[in-house]
């Protein structure tokens, strides 16, 4: 059954957002702290542990494969649904602000992938390994 | 002929999802042929896809003057419902199933170090900035800092330490405006800075660290990399929020 899949991951987009959101409460911050990651890394669990039952019920596997491909459309709909014109209209001080803390932060991804690989030598990606 | 634009219209508005469905739809499909016609290719489909919505986004705006774009059209109103924060989390939980676990284990470090870097770089430039531009409380510089953290980092320390809703709305807008600029930036930026394996992707997540714009950007470079890059970028806004309003207003407050 399709359904079993999506309500696998329903049950685990809760399970994470309680957590952040219990995590959040002990940080005493009125927010949750990373409640979708942790609904990723127990997705991750569930279909690792539960991958006899997805092997019997291959069609639930279609029902998160959806959701899956469904991500780029909503991300569409998310672009199209965002304050663009407060983010061009507002003020020197916020577009300065955003743009140079996207830059600078861009500035520093492959510095930090380097670091990684130096930390990790045994590493045998092949695509990925460095070049340098 | 009126009379079936009424109804058209009828119809769209009372079954908002549909129409964002038959939208986006419509904009992929167009974003499909202009990148293959255009561009041979070389800039993805979904990149002209979340840069057309990023402009119906503006066009929105300007003729509904709301914050959500163009779902405040009430025509298209189911936009923000297919985009909003439930489906985005719910889309981007999925995408877990099939990311491989020893990458995680294996790039994990390398990602909750750019997590914590990435956080910590976004708040001095933007609490640098709001230096520059002559604001002296220390309220205010952590706010705007929190701010060009992600846009929920911005209020949530705001109004942690006590900001004014004039600095709370900067800090707002300037996390917009990053998520919007990574959004739009990432697919030209991921070939030459070489986001292309799923360490690179989760360093890259823990750095840019908003979650619209990093999932837009990946899913626009390579979806298949989309969990590697939420997975660090979901924990990024809730550790923004963790150490704005704590360590680094304590700092702030001892240099300013």
């Amino acid at each position: 059954m399709v359904i079993y899949g999506v309500a696998i991951v329903a049950f685990c987009f809760f399970l994470g957002n309680f957590t952040g959101e219990v995590l959040g409460r002990i940080a005493g911050l009125n927010s949750n702290v990373g409640g979708v990651g942790f609904a990723m890394l127990f997705l991750l669990i569930a279909a690792e542990y539960g991958r006899p039952f997805l092997e019997r019920n291959p069609s639930a596997v279609e029902g998160i494969r959806f959701w899956q491909a469904m991500f780029i459309p909503v991300v569409v709909a998310m672009s199209a649904s965002q304050n663009v014109v407060r983010a061009l209209s507002s003020g020197h001080v916020a577009i300065t602000a955003g743009l140079a803390a996207t830059l600078v932060s861009f500035l520093f991804i492959p510095l930090f992938s380097r670091i990684g690989g130096e930390e990790e030598p045994v590493s045998s990606l092949p695509e990925g390994s460095e070049k340098i | 002929m009126t009379a079936v634009a009424e109804t058209v219209q009828k119809l769209f508005i009372s079954n908002g999802l549909i129409t964002a469905f038959l939208l986006v739809g419509v904009v992929s499909f167009l974003s499909g042929w202009v990148s293959r016609r255009f561009t041979k290719g070389m800039i993805h489909g979904s990149a002209i896809a979340i840069l057309a919505g990023l402009g119906l986004a503006y066009a929105g705006g300007i003729f509904a003057s709301g914050s959500k774009g163009l779902a405040d059209i009430p025509l298209f109103a189911g936009v923000g419902l297919l985009g909003g924060s439930m489906m985005r989390d719910f889309t981007i939980v999925s995408t877990a199933h099939g990311a491989d676990i020893r990458e995680l284990k294996k790039s994990g470090l390398a990602g909750v170090l750019s997590l914590v870097f990435g956080v910590i770089l976004s708040f001095i430039v933007g609490a640098a900035t709001a230096v520059s531009f002559g604001f002296t409380s220390p309220t205010d510089i952590t706010t705007i800092g929190a701010g060009a953290v992600t846009f929920i980092a911005g209020p949530v320390t705001g109004s942690a330490i006590g900001a004014g809703s004039d600095v709370i709305a900067i800090s707002i807008a300037a996390g917009v405006v990053k998520s919007v600029t990574v959004m739009a930036l990432t697919p030209f930026a991921a070939k030459i800075i070489r986001i292309d394996t799923p360490k690179t992707a989760m360093i890259y997540g823990g750095l840019m660290g908003t979650t619209s714009g990093t999932a837009a950007g990946m899913a626009a470079t390579n979806p298949a990399l989309v969990p590697y890059a939420a997975m660090t970028a979901t924990f990024y806004t809730g550790f923004g929020c963790l150490i704005c309003p704590s360590i680094l207003y304590w700092i702030v407050l001892r240099l300013f």
